[in-house]
């Protein structure tokens, strides 16, 4: 067996790539498959406290490419699911200390034992952002419906063309129904029209993920959150399930009002 | 789309990043397009006669593909020899 390598990335930061990652990564764990995400923000560490592991690392990735420890020392398994592991990035050190070849080599050693790795990119074009892509077998491209998310995430699509990366998959992330019903935001049409890449998914705003990270419990563990089903339903297409899209973002505001008061959805 | 006048923001928000997108997707500034048309249109009007005030040049967008469109509409010849 031989795992997928999935990078998530946007260009902009801020949009939600580290949630997406905690959330994709739990999900997939949810339903039994074995998961490594590695955190490639080297210098600006996060995603150890949005799982709320942060109280148990001892190594980090530097010190598996610098031959400090083996890999399984580094990675950290998750406090409920006991197939879900996370690989901290560095804190101390910058991106230079990894390279495009050390992401290669470490996933090629995580994929015979894993069905998933899930790399979090940092934001920006350049080192950090070179290095999370060199090993993805696919791109997600995490954007909010607001003008300088879309913009940095078309870049980032072009620059994931002219590497010939495959085609990337889009993750519309704190969309708001009703702002896209009045249209003062731009909706999931508009987005994908300007982007000109498939959707993998469409996640509403939603205080919950908030609640999660401030717990260390990604928000796909709440079983009522909107957020968290957007999520759990991103993550069964990546298991190549074909999944209907939630009605968020129809101009039918009328009707999916009567849905949610009759718990339709 | 709405009962009011007043346009609203999410539809000017995608007008201005379909035109900026255009522009970072080619590298191209507005201002190189416009000399970019003008050279085309002196490159052309060297073989034939043209009317430069209704020529249309720019870029539109399918997909991620980028398009440089012309519509160049030539002054009639006919019209010309029989005057």
């Amino acid at each position: 067996m031989t795992a997928q390598v999935i990078t998530v990335t946007s260009g902009k930061g801020g949009v939600g790539k580290t949630t997406a990652v905690a959330n994709l990564a739990t999900a997939l764990a949810m339903d039994g498959k074995r998961v490594v995400c590695i955190d490639g923000d080297i210098g600006l560490r996060n995603l150890d406290v949005v799982m709320g592991l942060e109280n148990r690392i001892v190594y980090d990735i530097v010190d598996v490419i610098e031959g400090r420890c083996k890999l399984k020392q580094a990675m950290i398994r998750d406090k409920k699911y006991p197939e879900l592991y996370m690989i901290p990035a560095a804190q101390t050190r910058d991106k230079n200390a990894v390279s495009p070849s050390d992401m290669v080599r470490i996933c090629n050693d995580l994929k015979p034992d894993s069905d998933f790795v899930i790399i979090d990119s940092p934001a920006g074009i350049e080192r950090g952002f070179r290095n999370a892509i060199a090993a993805a077998d696919r791109v997600l491209v995490v954007t909010n419906p607001e003008v300088s998310a879309v913009r940095d995430a078309d870049r980032v699509v072009g620059i994931l063309e002219a590497e010939e990366k495959g085609n990337p998959s889009l993750i519309l992330n704190r969309l708001n129904p009703t702002l896209v019903r009045n249209n003062d935001m731009l909706s999931a049409e508009d987005v994908l029209d300007l982007l000109g890449i498939q959707l993998i998914g469409i996640v509403p705003e939603d205080e919950n993920v908030i609640i999660g990270s401030n717990k260390g419990a990604p928000v796909v563990t709440d079983a009522k959150s909107r957020a968290g089903q957007a999520f759990r339903n991103i993550s069964k297409r990546l298991q190549g399930q074909d999944v209907p899209f939630m009605d968020l973002d129809s101009q039918s505001g009328l009707w999916s009002a009567i849905q949610r008061i009759t718990g339709r959805k | 789309m709405n009962f009011f006048t007043r346009k609203k923001s999410a539809t000017s928000a995608k007008e201005r990043l379909q035109l900026v997108l255009v522009h970072d997707r080619t590298d191209l500034t507005p201002a190189q397009l416009e000399a970019l048309k003008d050279d085309l249109l002196k490159a052309i009007s060297k073989y034939i006669e043209i009317d430069p005030d209704a020529v249309q040049i720019g870029l539109e967008r399918d997909g991620r593909e980028q398009r440089l469109v012309a519509d160049i509409p030539l002054r009639s010849v006919t019209r010309n020899r029989a005057g």
